[in-house]
């Protein structure tokens, strides 16, 4: 592994290397539970939680895991914070546990999380670990807050509950539907590659250096 | 018509797994892009689901009512190793079945599809045959949308698509289409 | 990057597999995931003691808002449980009250009973709808009706929940409930105007209203006669 300055291992998984918009890991809630803004930023901090919570443990304790068992240690470490996360929001705040329902526990299987603790935690310090998964987190936060922002606007008119435009907007009720979570997604993604192309076009059209700019283009 | 019945129709076409629930994408992105192999990939789904469903029914029976902190790990552990000891049998009694759809066990042994069904089953308190038809009816589904998916993929490998579009963002597209397709058999099992 | 074609499918080579490699004593691998798992079984059971209460706390109270709601008057009522098709407050020991049917019975300031709380569910247009209803066993009345929970179409099936204009309808009126378009009805009793353009999912609330009524009418009719053998002795 490269060697990185601690704000990289902060600021990489933000945007530059996003878990969702760029290495396309943690799908499945990405789509399931954005249709608004407040179960999106629920999904978003309990797997934030989640994710600092083992990379702290398996940061801690890497030295006391033997290889053989690294991954069924760090399922079982995940698994533990995402009961955690679930008891904590059916106690704290029961509606939105209702409303993500499954796909709470279904943070267990997220990819993003175990990747972090296979690709980082387990190598290397526990302050750099944290970093790393803050950064990470917050830009699984920042993908999940852009989709469930755009589908509650579109899809309901509304901001976190707020509606934004009057009685006249007929609300375009299917971008809250599964479909729409799809086509959402999609688009997004066609339009960071697109916006890609035409930096890393005017990138080599003035200057000739081009730097990691198409790094994150969609394969 | 009965409850069982709708259970199955309703996991296979009105809430499938992938196109309504999002379960089951990893492979539904990475291996739709040939129609065989998303056929065999669905197939040994369904298998595994059903495995799932039993497994997590004599969990619920048995085990959790006196530790229910544990279901998600229990879940976890128990369907990983019971998969895992399957792919071993299959892999000494029939290395033909293996080959067909052996391979694709230890991926699918805990993608999101399986770990779901498990809550969703427990969730919903079904009974041991109401747990089977959900389990049949969901990997049919996703043996569904996978081959769907793995034929339009087919045609547009050769199709002048925009170059911007290749890759994850087409593929998320078509299946918004799809899924809004699907969405066409909802009220189609509700005899009201 | 080609992490969109070949995602890392959430990777956990069960243990087996692993443990099968010789270089460290397998007994060790086997008791770093015993202690790590009764640590986390630890840690869970703590939390669960911690935020149990809570849990327990709002679902009941999610439960009484609900079957107060319907019955629009009693201030307390009483869980009944449908054992070997007869109502009763006690359960045998060792029974799972979760497994067992149940129907809420209001109880007025003298102790009298005063109205039923009965939930149902039935498959709606998109999944399961799930309500409970108020039923006066004396009148034949219904007392009012909740959606507890559904996944309709928002702004269309939704409505069954939250259009105020529907679930109005169902107070005082007389079972069983007939469907019909708004504004066709003869003005018959027992009459429920359809939400347009969710006529299913509206059917789907009167038709399980109806069936549940069915069910558990001769239980409830013979609860309140047994009741009342028992105050006029």
């Amino acid at each position: 592994m490269k060697a990185t300055t601690p704000s990289q291992d902060l600021l990489r998984g933000v945007w530059r290397e996003n878990p969702v918009l760029v290495q396309m890991l943690g799908l499945c809630p990405a789509l399931a539970v954005t249709n608004t803004v407040e179960n999106s930023l629920a999904m978003g901090i309990a797997t934030f939680f989640v994710l600092l919570g083992s990379s702290l443990l398996v940061a801690l304790l890497k030295r006391f895991i033997p290889n053989e068992i690294r991954i069924s240690a760090y399922i079982l470490i995940i698994a533990t914070f995402v009961t955690i996360a679930d008891m904590g929001l059916e106690a704290l705040v029961p509606d939105v546990h209702k409303a993500l329902g499954a796909f709470i526990a279904l943070i267990v299987v997220n990819c993003m999380i175990l990747g972090r603790q296979e690709a980082f935690a387990s190598k290397r310090s526990v302050v750099r670990s944290l970093l790393d998964a803050i950064g990470s987190g917050t830009g699984f936060v920042i993908a999940l807050f852009l989709m469930g922002a755009f589908r509650e606007i579109v899809g309901m008119g509304s901001f976190l509950g707020i509606p934004l435009f009057g009685d006249g907007y007929e609300p375009w009720v299917v971008m809250i539907l599964p479909p729409g979570g799809f086509l959402t997604l999609g688009t997004l993604l066609i339009g960071l590659s697109w916006f890609q192309r035409r930096r890393k076009e005017a990138a080599d059209g003035g200057t000739a250096k081009n730097g990691a700019v198409q790094e994150g283009s969609v394969a | 018509m009965s409850d069982l019945f709708w259970i199955l129709l309703s996991a296979m076409v009105v809430n499938n797994f992938t196109l309504a629930l999002f379960l089951g994408l990893c492979p539904f992105m990475g291996v739709s892009s040939r129609v065989d192999t998303a056929l065999r990939m669905g197939l040994a789904n369904v298998f595994v689901l059903v495995l799932t469903s039993l497994s997590a029914w004599t969990l619920n029976t048995f085990v959790l009512p006196y530790a229910p902190y544990l279901r998600l790990i229990s879940f976890i552990v128990v369907i990983a190793s019971l998969v895992q000891i399957v792919e071993m049998a299959v892999k000494k009694l029939s290395p033909a079945l293996f080959r067909q759809l052996g391979i694709f066990l230890p991926l699918i042994t805990t993608n999101c599809a399986i770990l779901g069904l498990a809550i969703f089953q427990t969730n919903r308190g079904y009974g041991l045959f109401e747990g089977l038809f959900f389990a049949v009816g969901a990997g049919l589904g996703l043996t569904l949308a996978l081959v769907l998916m793995a034929s339009i993929r087919e045609s547009t490998e050769l199709s002048d698509v925009p170059e911007v579009t290749r890759g994850t963002g087409l593929v998320l597209i078509i299946a918004g289409t799809l899924s809004l397709a699907f969405m066409g058999f909802a009220g189609l099992l509700s005899a009201a | 990057m080609s992490a969109a074609t070949s995602p890392p499918n959430a990777p956990t080579n069960a243990p087996e597999n692993v443990q099968a490699r010789p270089e460290v004593s397998s007994w060790r691998l086997v008791a770093t995931l015993a202690l790590a798992g009764a640590l986390s079984g630890l840690m869970l059971v703590s939390v669960h003691q911690w935020t149990q209460p809570a849990i327990q706390a709002h679902k009941a109270e999610v439960l009484r808002t609900a079957v107060l709601e319907v019955l629009g008057g009693p201030e307390t009522y009483e869980t009944l449980y449908v054992i070997d098709g007869a109502l009763t407050a006690t359960v045998p020991d060792g029974t799972d009250v979760r497994t067992l049917e149940a129907v809420y019975a209001g109880v007025g300031p003298d102790g009298a009973l005063d109205g039923f709380a009965v939930p149902a569910a039935r498959p709606g247009f998109q999944d399961v709808v799930s309500l409970i209803f108020g039923y006066d066993a004396a009148t034949g009345t219904l007392r009012g009706m909740k959606v507890l929970g559904n996944k309709e179409t928002p702004g269309l099936g939704d409505r069954i929940e939250k259009d105020t204009a529907f679930t109005a309808q169902f107070d005082g009126t007389a079972v069983p409930l007939i469907g019909v378009k708004p504004g066709r009805g003869s003005g018959a009793d027992g009459e429920i105007d359809t939400i347009t353009g969710a006529t299913i999912s509206s059917r789907t609330v009167i038709v399980a209203i109806n069936e549940a009524l069915d069910r558990v009418r001769p239980l409830l009719d013979a609860y309140v006669n047994a009741r009342e053998a028992e105050a006029a002795r």
